[in-house]
């Protein structure tokens, strides 16, 4: 059962010059509609703007009177900048928890793989498989890594590239799991989210290894629950489903990968 | 960057009684605060009777099942249902969606699971909503939507609209709704296997003259007409020089279209005598009443839920306190109202 409501920001951080982390009161959302890490929030941002923007939620807890959620997200225009400047204290229209996350267990044992503002989410399934976890996690240099102390508390270890090798393994994050994958393939599943190049390639390198896969899919989004169509994925077999209702996780072998 | 604990697990709450009372953030509207004025909300569309003027767009809502999550969807005047074919679509490759000034442009392309699995699953599951169900076809020849008008006359909907208007459809859709005799050729199969189902036919702003095509209309039997559909548009991104859309083109909706379907609500009810169902842009009561004074018997919300997903209960909240404040007994005296000048 989705809920919408005001949400009142009770702590802004930017992590980098384009990165925003914003803990919000939700009411009982989380008590309401939390299936797995890896869900939704869909966020009105201003009056001027038709669209919500679906913001993958980092992490989340159940607490009285007002469960609690943190979202970070990169200023990439006029929507995410307007949310980014909003203050602590004030409150923004929140609709969710939207979609489906991830399909894990806190007894699994999962290689978290995340790309840029795709590290998020990752947090939570580290936190939700409860520090069993490996996270692999890629951005494009030093100056804009996020979150690295909190996964190496919340993981058993933590593997770093950069494009640009100014931080950790100079490369993208698919070798990475290809070394780790060749030092241990017993985990449960490879979970990941980031740009779809990634996914693509780490979808790649699980199945190589006989590993479980699941992938967490962007699509320009409207409505957000899964009335309006417009969030289409194109599925291997032929069929379009959409990234709000289906997803925003889908089975790797599901996704046609060639579009 | 804070400690561990502004980042949160899931727990269980471990106590901690809910003390004091808080404030409503709630976005629902509440009936409490703004008590609702003894206003007869009912209107007649071609001889269907609705609770409210207010119908859910065509293509915004799907089959109801996601916004009834939100309220009861026996709050809404009617429902016009996901547009549906002959055959199952899998619609046009994302992206389908660009966000524009006030307005949005879509580019889904009827993607649907065809008309016998609507009435196999959807429409049972509308049926139990005290509201008007209308379903929406579009068809690649006039006999599909003869075949498809049968079916659900048959399965028992209230009203069902015919799509000549969808611009992003490469077969029939808009070319039907551009072309008179086209239109009035559609309409005369969809009358003839409808039965006693009123059919409304949905036109298209992309025209010229809409009323050419809504007197063909007319003159060849549709109960009633629907308008406008979306406006063609276009957005290019000017970085990779690439449209936004997949398909390079879309339909555009939301508040930038309200004039522009105001204007043709109100050249359609001067030039045929038939009832309106007005839509494109309607996000609150005043503009739903615009497009009641210009002549539509009711009115749909459509691109307005993507924001709000009230946003139909409160065009119906505030459209009735509208009607209050003038002095009216009715909503429906609104209709037809406007006071042109000379």
């Amino acid at each position: 059962m989705k809920v919408e409501r005001k949400c009142k920001i009770i702590s802004k951080e930017w992590l980098n010059p384009d990165a925003v982390f914003l803990v919000l009161e939700v009411g009982d959302m989380v008590r309401t509609s939390f299936r797995a890490p890896g869900q939704f929030v869909h966020i009105k941002c201003g009056d001027g703007l038709l669209l919500r923007r679906p913001i993958s939620v980092c992490s989340c807890m159940e607490d009285k009177p007002d469960d609690l959620l943190s979202i970070i997200f990169e200023v990439r225009g006029e929507g995410t900048e307007w949310l980014a400047n909003r203050p602590v204290g004030h409150s923004v229209d929140v609709l969710g928890l939207a979609g489906n996350g991830f399909s894990m267990k806190p007894e699994g044992r999962y290689l978290l793989v995340g790309g840029g503002i795709g590290v998020p989410p990752m947090m939570g399934c580290a936190q939700y498989s409860g520090g069993k976890s490996t996270a692999i996690v890629g951005f494009r240099s030093k100056d804009k890594a996020i979150l690295l102390p909190q996964l190496e508390d919340s993981c058993a270890k933590v593997l770093i590239a950069t494009d640009d090798g100014s931080l950790g393994y100079h490369g993208f994050v698919d070798a990475l799991v290809r070394q780790e994958l060749a030092e241990d393939s017993h985990y449960d599943a490879v979970l990941a989210c980031g740009p779809k190049l990634m996914l693509r390639n780490v979808a790649k390198a699980a199945e190589e290894f006989g590993v479980p896969c699941q992938v967490s899919m962007e699509e320009r989004m409207g409505c957000g629950v899964g009335a309006c169509l417009v969030c289409a994925c194109d599925m291997a077999d032929g069929s379009r489903k959409h990234v709000c209702k289906d997803g925003p996780v889908f089975d790797s072998k599901e996704v046609d990968w060639d579009v | 960057m804070s400690e561990k604990k502004t980042l949160f697990l899931p727990k269980h709450n471990v106590g901690g009684a809910l003390t004091g009372s808080r404030p409503d953030l709630s976005v629902r509207p509440s009936r409490s605060e703004q008590p609702l004025p003894t206003v007869d909300q009912s209107v007649t569309l071609a001889g269907m009777t609705m609770k409210n003027p207010v119908v859910v767009a065509s293509g915004t809502f799907g089959f109801g099942r996601e916004y009834n999550q939100f309220y009861d969807l026996g709050e809404l005047g009617g429902i016009c249902a996901k547009g549906l074919t002959l055959h199952p679509r899998e619609g046009n490759p994302a992206p389908r969606i660009a966000e524009t000034p006030m307005g949005i442009l879509n580019s889904v392309g009827l993607q649907n699971p065809g008309v016998d699995a609507f009435i196999a699953h959807e429409l049972p599951f509308l049926r139990q909503f005290d509201t008007r169900v209308i379903a929406n076809i579009s068809g690649n020849t006039p006999e599909e939507y003869g075949i498809m008008c049968q079916k659900l006359s048959q399965a028992g909907v209230d009203m069902i609209e015919v799509n000549i208007s969808c611009p992003n459809v490469k077969a029939g859709g808009m070319a039907y709704g551009t072309r008179p005799e086209l239109a009035a050729e559609v309409t005369e199969v969809a009358k003839a296997h409808a039965g006693a189902v009123p059919v409304m036919v949905k036109l298209s702003p992309n025209v010229t003259d809409i009323t050419v095509i809504a007197k063909a209309v007319a003159e060849a039997g549709a109960d009633a007409l629907s308008l406008i559909n979306t406006i063609r548009g276009m957005r290019i991104d000017v970085n990779t020089r690439r449209p936004i859309l997949k398909m390079n083109t879309g339909g555009l909706s939301g508040p930038a279209v309200l004039p522009v379907a105001v204007r043709m609500v109100w050249e359609v009810s001067q030039a045929v005598d038939l009832p309106i169902l007005g839509m494109g842009g309607v996000a609150k009561g005043e503009d739903a009443a615009q497009l009641m004074l210009a002549g539509a018997s009711a009115v749909a919300v459509g691109t307005a839920l993507f924001a709000d997903p009230y946003a139909p209960l409160k065009v119906r909240d505030g459209l009735t306190q509208l009607a209050a404040r003038q002095g009216l007994s009715q909503v429906s005296q609104l209709t037809g109202g406007v006071l042109p000048w000379n």
